[in-house]
């Protein structure tokens, strides 16, 4: 579950022992731009040990390396592979080149860190214009990618048009990426609302991604988090409806049915996932629990 | 490990340790702390395995503390040691 990927600087101990107790579904802890290009190795030792001594609970532990351009990068990957992260991200994605050299080097710092192969996962950070139209092949380079990001603020230099609150625009640039990813079968991740202190125009921001299919928003503030939690949380309507979908498929099951109906119309697959994953964000957002399911109101 | 120069890593902030180590021919540890009368013994403790396991054996170490922790406390230390051993550019 990525509904709030929440960024910490990778050179801030309080911060970054505050990921204990937040809220975020992901912590992102960054060693590329909000590290000063002089303490680049002390964030990288600060994260580690952060990763190996502290526990984060059901929090999946995200790093954003340096870009695979700087010497710092490789280092970055053979430090975090040691420490044992769940996920990387990677940033300035171009196109399928870039994810495959990551994964290439990921094999290897798994291998001389005895890690299973393949057992690192990739979020591709999309901030240029080059990889929002190549989004579909790097969506697809490797089997690591679970997911791609948008940045915003990156993306919107590189086209050289301001950054504003309505975002239209990257509204090309976000509805290009939730295609990709959703044909790739991956996680859609927004790209984060800026302002700080802005937690209605931030709960709007994330109803509209939402709206476009992400599944997941980044996020700078933990303030923001409440906002995102409640933007991504379905309706009553929504959660009624995909609790009668999931019943009908578990008494079809039971009876032993190939096909299943509901109100005379089939259910096929992708309605069946749907239904689970508007459970699943219920049940995160506190909104349902197993029992209810397990009830039927009729 | 050999100390060739002076370095420094951390900072001043609340959570966290700022270390300076420079070479010395004689191994001398200082510790400032709000919490030395509770946590001295236990940080000081964390700094000397780092050292065993590093083999250093000689070098003036000065650690300010601002309440970090263990995690924290061998991080920092890790980066200045190891910037302090490099033979580039001082850090």
């Amino acid at each position: 579950m990525r509904r709030s990927l929440l960024f910490i600087p990778g050179n801030r101990p309080n911060m970054i022992q505050n990921g204990e107790v937040l809220p975020a579904d992901a912590l992102i802890f960054d060693l590329e731009d909000s590290v000063p290009a002089g303490d680049k190795d002390a964030a990288r030792d600060l994260v580690a040990g952060a990763l190996r001594a502290l526990d984060f609970g059901s929090r999946e532990c995200v790093v954003r390396i340096n870009d695979l351009d700087t010497k710092e990068a490789k280092t970055d990957l053979d430090a975090m592979v040691r420490a044992g992260i769940h996920t990387i991200m990677v940033p300035k994605v171009r196109g399928a080149e870039t994810i495959r050299s990551i994964a290439s080097l990921l094999s290897d710092a798994e291998g001389a860190h005895g890690r299973q192969e393949g057992s690192t996962a990739l979020i591709a950070l999309l901030e240029t214009a080059w990889g929002i139209e190549n989004a579909m092949e790097v969506a697809l380079a490797s089997a690591r990618v679970t997911g791609l990001a948008l940045g915003g603020e990156d993306l919107s230099a590189d086209l050289g048009c301001p950054r504003t609150k309505e975002g239209w625009e990257i509204f090309y640039s976000r509805a290009r990426l939730v295609m990709a990813a959703k044909a790739a079968g991956i996680d859609a991740l927004d790209t984060p609302f800026t302002d700080v202190h802005d937690f209605e125009g931030c709960e709007r921001d994330a109803l509209f991604a939402r709206g476009l299919g992400f599944t997941g928003k980044l996020c700078i503030s933990p303030f923001h988090l409440k906002a995102i939690h409640q933007a991504f949380a379905p309706s009553q309507e929504e959660i009624d409806r995909a609790a009668e979908v999931v019943r009908a498929m578990r008494e079809g099951e039971k009876a032993g049915k190939g096909a299943v109906s509901l109100r005379g119309k089939m259910i096929d697959l992708p309605v069946v996932r749907q239904a689970e994953r508007v459970l699943a964000l219920a049940k995160a957002a506190g909104l349902l629990d197993d029992k209810e399911l397990d009830h039927d109101p009729r | 490990m050999k100390l060739l120069k002076k370095a420094r890593a951390g900072t001043l902030e609340s959570g966290d340790i700022f270390v300076t180590v420079e070479p010395s021919d004689r191994l001398e540890i200082t510790l400032e702390s709000p919490v030395k009368e509770q946590y001295g013994e236990v940080i000081l403790q964390t700094v000397h395995k780092l050292l065993d396991e590093l083999g250093l054996e000689s070098g003036l170490i000065v650690l300010s503390d601002q309440g970090a922790l263990d995690c924290t406390i061998e991080a920092r230390l890790t980066t200045a040691l190891r910037r302090a051993s490099d033979r580039g550019e001082d850090a």
